[in-house]
């Protein structure tokens, strides 16, 4: 079974490369997202006998959520006018960074609960080293994205006030920055609980205060950036579960979305970082 | 399962297939193309089925569930997005 699990994802793997190859042409495109389709589908389907799924609570739960989340993003996508669809891909892309960030939290919770048996004080003893930071970094990216991709929604659907700017935005988000950053590190270092929630936490607000600034013209070039960021934060859950397949698909979009960014920002006249920060420079000078 | 080395030069070709397969990209394609990676990167789901699978405390069986929910509603909106945006360009294209 293990085999055929691993050549499901081989499998898959190749689908979205090819898929994803496709689409970057108007005469195919059409295929190539069927091909990633059905490689999604391969992928779903054999992970339900993956070894690691055990006990009969967690696969009930694995079967609703699945078909709640599925079901709510049909219809909801089914639904929505074309003209709306650039806020429903920052939507999905922030559900997939939620998840993303979602998979860090519990696998970090994992670590801290065999703290205990295995007999190691720290979080990063437990989970090795690298895989700790990868966890954590994948953790972070998958948050920001989460909560910037859910603030760029609200700002396309007109959910949100245009110029919702604070003073001196930019040096609260520095510190912001530094803050996610630290308290990534003490998650590493420490056995506890606390640092875990202190960090999700953070990483959530930063996210958010990361996109308020920017403007409603500018947003398709970051979604398109958070999208990218998904993509990474999925490749590192890759490293930390020990599969190919996340980590294939996630590099491949981490990838294909930076340049996709920088050429969306390119055919727009404005450099990535103009793109970003615009915001704080012109409110800075105005307030 | 995947480590060490190996895992790092999958993620090193990963990320240059990525790169070469969308470089010479109209511009007309650049928002269903970022709708479409966002619909694979919907792969997420099968790493948040794997956490949820072994979750051991109702804290982590919530957590995984959120993570299960979001990513399936990531793959399966982004896959009807992407198909209704190609869908809408195929139908422009051929009355113009």
């Amino acid at each position: 079974m293990e085999t055929l699990i691993q050549l499901s994802y081989f499998l898959a793997a190749v689908l979205f490369i090819v898929g994803l190859k496709a689409m970057s042409s108007p005469k195919t495109a059409r295929k190539g997202v069927m091909w990633a389709g059905v490689g999604m589908v391969l992928a779903v389907v054999v992970t339900l006998f993956h070894g690691d799924i055990q006990g009969f609570s967690n696969y009930l739960l694995i079967f609703v959520a699945i078909a709640i989340g599925s079901s709510l993003a049909w219809v909801t996508a089914k639904r929505v006018q074309m003209t709306e669809m650039p806020q429903m891909v920052a939507l999905y892309n922030g559900m997939g960074g939620g998840s993303a960030g979602a998979i860090g939290a519990v696998a970090l919770m994992e670590a801290q609960r065999k703290l205990v048996e295995s007999g190691d004080s720290v979080i990063h003893q437990q989970m090795g080293f690298d895989i700790a930071v990868l966890a954590v970094l994948g953790g972070l990216i998958g948050t920001v994205a989460f909560s910037g991709s859910l603030v760029a929604w609200a700002k396309l659907d007109g959910r949100m006030q245009r110029n919702s700017l604070m003073p001196a935005q930019q040096i609260v988000n520095i510190v912001l920055f530094a803050a996610m950053v630290l308290a990534g590190i003490w998650v590493l270092f420490s056995g506890g609980m606390t640092s875990i929630v202190v960090f999700f936490a953070l990483a959530l607000v930063f996210g958010v205060f990361m996109t308020v600034p920017i403007g409603g013209a500018d947003m398709p070039v970051v979604i398109s950036l958070f999208n990218a960021l998904t993509g990474l934060a999925v490749g590192f859950k890759g490293f930390v579960l020990g599969n190919a397949a996340l980590i294939i698909a996630g590099t491949l979009v981490g990838a294909a979305g930076m340049l996709l960014t920088h050429l969306m920002a390119k055919a727009m006249n404005r450099p990535i970082s103009n793109v970003l920060f615009s915001g704080f420079g012109t409110q800075a000078t105005g307030g | 399962m995947i480590e060490g080395f190996t895992a790092l030069y999958i993620f090193m070709l990963s990320a240059v297939a990525g790169y070469e397969v969308i470089s010479r990209v109209p511009v007309i394609l650049h928002t269903p193309l970022m709708s479409g990676s966002n619909f694979i990167h919907g792969i997420v789901v099968v790493g948040a089925m794997i956490v949820l699978g072994h979750a051991a405390t109702p804290m982590e069986q919530l957590i995984g569930f959120i993570a299960v929910l979001l990513g399936a509603g990531n793959a399966v909106g982004g896959y009807v997005v992407t198909e209704r945006m190609l869908e809408m360009f195929k139908s422009s294209k051929s009355e113009g």
